[in-house]
């Protein structure tokens, strides 16, 4: 093959021309915006993940040029090819939102809904998806399932009650790393993501499952309950790492390092680095370095500002400002007679109390130890 | 000149006329109206005895609730302080150990929490964002004070009197201002 055969595809009247090969989803990422369907389970860079989670399910009103018929069923856009003149709708078809209403209902049956305590509120995708598909209550009537606690380690946290078994986890473990240590247990109602002798995991590359996680199933025991992510200031950072790329974004409070996480594109998986290679990034960059002097710094990121951790933050030059005190100088160099200074009364923000450095959660010695 | 409004009064230039001259009547006729309110209904009251009812939507000063067996019901989940227009909430989060869950009501608590008062503007965004039906504004004021250091509130001074270990204070606060 000399060229590769482009296909015509048209998604939501949008017409667009991609190599054949293709899926609907990412011909439709190719569109970008609303055109994309969701995707809970697809990851990009995860060799054969999609095809469970159900919320990528799109119309196809017109099968090919050769074959016009209409799929007979709504279908999974991240597993199906596009033919040559398939005509596509997403958003355009009421009977692909009624459908994904219904799939995020059965996502949500078992979920605990405990946003306000999870890591993940703010950049969940099951959150996202349930703002814009879901509905406003349950009708769900029975207790929600429970699963006895697993230990994955001194860096990981495990909810299994949060968990829509996506698989991304177990197919990062599996392709990033030499040994895959967990998996889906049991079966149906039951399945869970487990160790099999709830053996923690320990490969250098493990720490990638929080960032694939599309929700707060599996999250960053050196971030936990340390701090809101919309609170944060995600910088974009590197250092010299000899086993990842080193690319990675800070999460920063100040200038302590709350959390480091690899870049994610607009779609929430991980960007790739110049050389085209999957940004995955390693252990010693994600839990380990957790001081400014760890990484040279390059800038505020670009947040989408319908997110809401684009409040308070500000990209470009305005975020690498830093605060001054302003009085003397508009004053002739006078010093005001009167200044609180607010760490002499608030308890919070104690400049001696660096959460960032405590291992793992914060519990009350930590605040009692500099309680005056 | 054009008038600027339809408003307008000419004023009256006459001269005065010899009833007017005497100034008395007229003096009379106010003092009749002075007179005439002592009789009538006082505006005011007389304020630390007595109490003026206020309006079930008044948004006074922070409490922090806790559930009926006396744990505190935040769970430091930052969207109060995340809808506060004028930044004044701030908090520290903590897990909670075991042997503590008859502090808090789940694994997650605030630590730390603090309302500056000089910055709250009692919009009451806080109480509806909480999740947790945490943070409620009461219907009394924040007090008068010589400092600013005494404006920030601090966990302490907002949580309600524990209704297990301490109803009477309970009752009390409640009273105070029902």
């Amino acid at each position: 093959m000399s060229e590769q055969q482009l296909f015509k595809v048209t998604i939501d009247n949008i017409t667009i021309e991609v190599p054949a090969g293709t899926t609907i989803l990412n011909a439709a990422r190719k569109i970008g915006g609303d055109v994309a369907p969701p995707a809970m389970c697809y990851y990009s860079k995860l060799e054969g993940s999609g095809g469970k989670c159900r919320t990528c399910l799109v119309e196809v009103s017109k099968g090919s040029e050769k074959d016009p018929r209409p799929m007979p069923k709504l279908v999974a856009s991240c597993r199906t090819t596009i033919m040559d003149g398939m005509e596509v709708k997403n958003i355009t078809s009421e009977k692909v939102l009624d459908a994904r209403a219904g799939v995020v209902e059965f996502l949500l049956i078992n979920h605990p809904l405990d946003c306000p305590i999870c890591d993940q509120a703010g950049e969940c995708h099951l959150q996202d998806l349930s703002y814009e598909h879901g509905s406003e209550s349950t009708r769900y009537e029975f207790q929600r399932r429970t699963f006895k606690k697993h230990d994955l380690g001194p860096h990981i946290q495990l909810h299994m009650t949060r968990c829509i078994l996506c698989y991304r986890c177990v197919f990062t473990a599996d392709q990033l790393t030499q040994k895959r240590e967990h998996g889906v247990l049991d079966r149906g109602d039951h399945a869970e993501i487990a160790t099999f002798i709830e053996k923690s995991l320990d490969n250098d590359f493990i720490g990638n499952v929080i960032d694939v996680c599309p929700v707060g199933a599996l999250t960053d025991k050196t971030f936990r309950f340390k701090n809101r992510v919309w609170f944060l200031k995600p910088m974009d950072a590197h250092r010299d790492c000899p086993t990842c790329s080193g690319r990675v974004t800070l999460w920063n409070r100040g200038d302590e390092v709350y959390r480091v996480t690899a870049r994610k594109d607009e779609w929430g998986e991980i960007e790739d680095t110049p050389e085209g290679k999957p940004g995955w990034i390693c252990n010693t960059c994600r839990f380990e370095k957790k001081k400014t002097s760890d990484w040279i710094i390059e800038g505020p990121r670009n947040i989408n500002r319908h997110s809401v951790i684009a409040q308070g933050h500000y990209a470009g030059k305005i975020g690498t400002n830093k605060p001054t005190e302003t009085f003397a100088a508009v004053n002739d160099g006078r010093k005001p007679h009167l200044l609180m200074d607010i760490h002499s009364v608030s308890q919070v923000n104690k400049p001696e109390v660096k959460l960032s450095l405590i291992d793992g959660p914060a519990h009350s010695d930590a605040f009692k130890k500099n309680n005056d | 000149m054009q008038a600027l409004t339809n408003r307008v009064k000419e004023v009256n230039r006459k001269p005065m006329s010899f009833m007017e001259k005497l100034y008395l009547p007229a003096i009379f006729k106010g003092m009749a109206i002075t007179f005439s309110h002592i009789f009538k209904k006082k505006p005011t009251i007389q304020y630390p005895e007595q109490k003026r009812e206020f309006s079930p939507v008044f948004r006074g000063l922070h409490v922090l609730n806790r559930d009926e067996e006396g744990r505190e019901r935040c769970t430091a989940c930052g969207l109060c302080a995340v809808a506060c227009p004028a930044e004044a909430i701030t908090m520290e989060a903590a897990e909670r150990l075991p042997g503590e869950e008859h502090l808090y009501r789940e694994e997650k608590y605030a630590a730390r929490y603090e309302i500056n008062m000089l910055r709250c503007i009692f919009c009451g965004l806080c109480e509806e964002a909480c999740p947790k039906d945490a943070v409620y504004l009461s219907e009394t004021f924040a007090p008068a004070n010589y400092t600013r250091k005494g404006f920030v509130y601090g966990k302490e001074d907002l949580l309600i009197p524990n209704p297990k270990t301490d109803p009477q204070g309970l009752a009390e606060a409640r009273g105070q201002h029902i």
